[in-house]
């Protein structure tokens, strides 16, 4: 069974007279332990793409099945519980909490989830051991650099068990060395721990790390191929 | 399900943030809570005192009191005329079904003598009815008797006041006083009573039997005279009963047509009283609500400040939203922000308020009580006031678009 299966997914935006596009038909399969790259110039659709893959935004029209269950038609406490359960986000500007540590930064999926405080704790220490930051515990996002941070912001998407990992130009704010690290990071979760990887990119060579890249223009899917990673 | 522990030490850190906000918002609610608690514990004594006058008085009670003389047109003001007598309050007690005691009164000032000190205070004589209609208790010794009142016994019962400057420390009871040198026997000592409303000190009295007092101490000018009647009806719905009652009876003992003007007057004490009663407690309401208001204002600003930190804080609930916070995760959040600011407040206004009450006490002289029915009305009402001012910023959050909310610089 597909993980991610849109069928027909269109995303109108209205501003005063005109009806704006931004997602023009698409049907898209994803399987389980892929790793996508989406690809395509600014306003090409890829992030709409992305936020409604993600359960932060609903389709216009068509359907989304997300391991089975249409989530196109779900309220938002029921979207807010898909995201909290299936889906680690890691975003561009790491988006981590400020004044707050990396340990309750990582904490705060389980918060939601409704994990004792003991548990969260210790499965959060884990995550971040488990991204290369034990010890770092402590630090909060301005006593660590761009590149840890972000790792705090993977173990975040981790933390919660999430099947999937969306990234949303993930190493859009890091220098090549950092990019590559955290990119390996990816690659390391994907192939062992089978997570699915959606990766949004306009840099070439951080797609080249996925295995199937779908390149997006004007709200319609116009490449899809598959590779090996180079 | 939600994690009240959790979401309670985020929202302290979110306080701890601002810290001069945080204080200030509270200052709102400090204040609003402290004005309720003083305001209403200035009201609260002034009607205690009167409701603690109106016992003391007694329950019930109607004073007779002869009418004005008027001599070549001028008229010389209630009690000057000497009209009641002695039979007509032995009248009044028989022939009135609605009354239940009279105690004629006929007093004067006089100095009191106990060895070699002295005092000048308001001799009364009167009946031992007067003590059961007053609900007056002796700390020591007995009352006088009806017996000694029919046979002008010199016996005489004590004030506390009278009793601390003739005899200190002694036991006054047994002892011989003199009065306008006549010897009394002391044979008690009344319950002390404190001030009246007026500051008038109720226990500076001596009380000797109403024979005894015309006979030894205040000749009068025709026999029998009494100076005014204190009378207790047999409840409070006889007020009326018993008033009509002794009006209709002194008429006719006194020979009144029904053109004529009455030579007594009949007052009704408790309901002037009470009145006084009522509007002390009005003042106390209005006071609570002036201040109530104040509580308020504090409210909106605990509203302000919230609107401004969920604005601030926009990409924060941003992030929380993405990454599974529901609705309520959200709104508990700040509601729980807003009641930690009035809760807080409250607290800190509660200790304000007894502090000012005690400072207005100790500085200005006014009697204050603060009751803990206002501390914990005041207390209560910050926390609604938190809840309910904080609940609209908390459901603004809650419906901001995750994707907008990130986006949010």
């Amino acid at each position: 069974m597909a993980l991610i299966e849109t069928e027909h997914i269109t995303k109108t935006y209205r501003l005063g007279d005109i009806a704006l596009n931004a997602l023009n038909n698409v049907s898209i399969t994803i399987g389980k332990g892929e790793f996508i790259a989406i690809m395509g110039p600014s306003g090409s659709g890829k992030s709409t793409f992305m936020n409604i893959l993600g359960c932060l935004d609903k389709p216009s029209e068509g359907k989304y099945i997300l391991e089975g269950i249409d989530v196109a038609k779900m309220g938002r406490d029921e979207l807010a519980a898909i995201r909290n359960k299936e889906i680690g986000f890691v975003f561009q500007g790491f988006n981590l909490l400020p004044r707050t540590s990396a340990l309750e930064n990582v904490e705060l999926p389980m918060l939601y989830a409704g994990v004792s405080a003991k548990e969260r704790k210790s499965r959060a220490s884990e995550a971040l051991a488990r991204v290369g930051l034990a010890g770092r515990e402590g630090h909060h996002p301005n006593q660590l650099s761009g590149g840890q941070q972000q790792r705090v912001a993977v173990a975040r998407a981790l933390v919660n068990n999430a099947p999937i990992i969306m990234a949303d130009e993930p190493t859009g704010n890091l220098d090549t060395k950092t990019s590559e690290e955290i990119m390996d990071l990816f690659v390391q979760l994907n192939e062992e721990s089978s997570i699915t990887i959606i990766l949004v990119t306009h840099e070439k060579d951080i797609a080249e790390y996925s295995r199937r890249r779908i390149l997006f223009r004007d709200g319609i899917v116009v490449g899809d191929e598959v590779s090996g990673r180079s | 399900m939600i994690d009240i522990p959790s979401i309670v030490s985020i929202s302290f850190r979110a306080l701890r943030v601002n810290k001069m906000r945080s204080a200030l918002t509270m200052l709102g609610i400090i204040i609003g809570v402290g004005a309720v608690i003083a305001m209403l514990a200035v009201g609260t004594a002034a009607s205690k005192k009167i409701s603690e006058f109106i016992s003391s008085i007694g329950s019930n009670i109607l004073m007779v009191l002869p009418g004005a003389t008027s001599s070549g047109g001028v008229r010389m003001g209630a009690g000057t005329q000497s009209t009641l007598t002695l039979n007509d309050a032995d009248a009044v007690q028989r022939e009135c079904p609605a009354v239940s005691e009279v105690a004629p009164v006929l007093g004067g000032v006089a100095q009191l003598v106990y060895g070699s000190l002295n005092w000048s205070t308001g001799i009364t004589g009167t009946t031992p009815s007067m003590f059961t209609a007053r609900e007056w208790t002796i700390s020591s010794g007995r009352l006088f008797t009806d017996q000694e009142v029919r046979s002008a016994g010199k016996v005489c019962l004590l004030g506390q006041t009278v009793v601390d400057n003739l005899f200190g420390a002694l036991d006054p009871v047994g002892q011989v006083i003199r009065i306008k040198n006549v010897p009394f026997t002391v044979v008690g000592v009344l319950e002390a009573k404190g001030q009246d409303p007026g500051g008038h000190d109720q226990d500076d009295v001596v009380y000797v039997p109403v024979t005894t007092a015309q006979k030894k101490l205040f000749g009068t000018s025709f026999p029998g005279m009494i100076r005014m009647m204190y009378v207790q009806a047999r409840s409070l719905e006889d007020m009326n009963a018993a008033e009509r009652q002794i009006t209709d009876l002194l008429k006719q003992r006194h020979h009144i047509g029904s053109q004529q003007e009455n030579d007594f007057s009949v007052r009704n004490l408790t309901q002037i009283l009470q009145a006084s009663e009522q509007s002390a407690k009005m003042m106390t309401i209005l006071l609570g609500a002036i201040a109530s208001v104040s509580l308020l204002v504090g409210g909106i600003g605990i509203m302000n400040i919230m609107l401004v930190s969920v604005t601030e804080r926009t990409r924060e609930i941003g992030i929380r939203m993405a990454i599974g916070a529901k609705t309520w995760d959200i709104r508990l959040q700040f509601i729980i922000e807003a009641l930690i600011l009035s809760l807080i407040g409250g607290i800190a206004g509660v200790v304000t308020g007894v502090g000012t009450a005690k400072l207005l006490s100790m500085l200005a002289g006014w009697d204050t009580v603060v009751s803990p029915l206002s501390v914990l009305l005041a207390f209560g009402f910050s926390g609604i006031v938190g809840i309910f001012f904080g609940f609209y910023p908390a459901y603004k959050a809650s419906l901001l678009d995750p994707i907008d909310a990130l986006r949010y610089e």
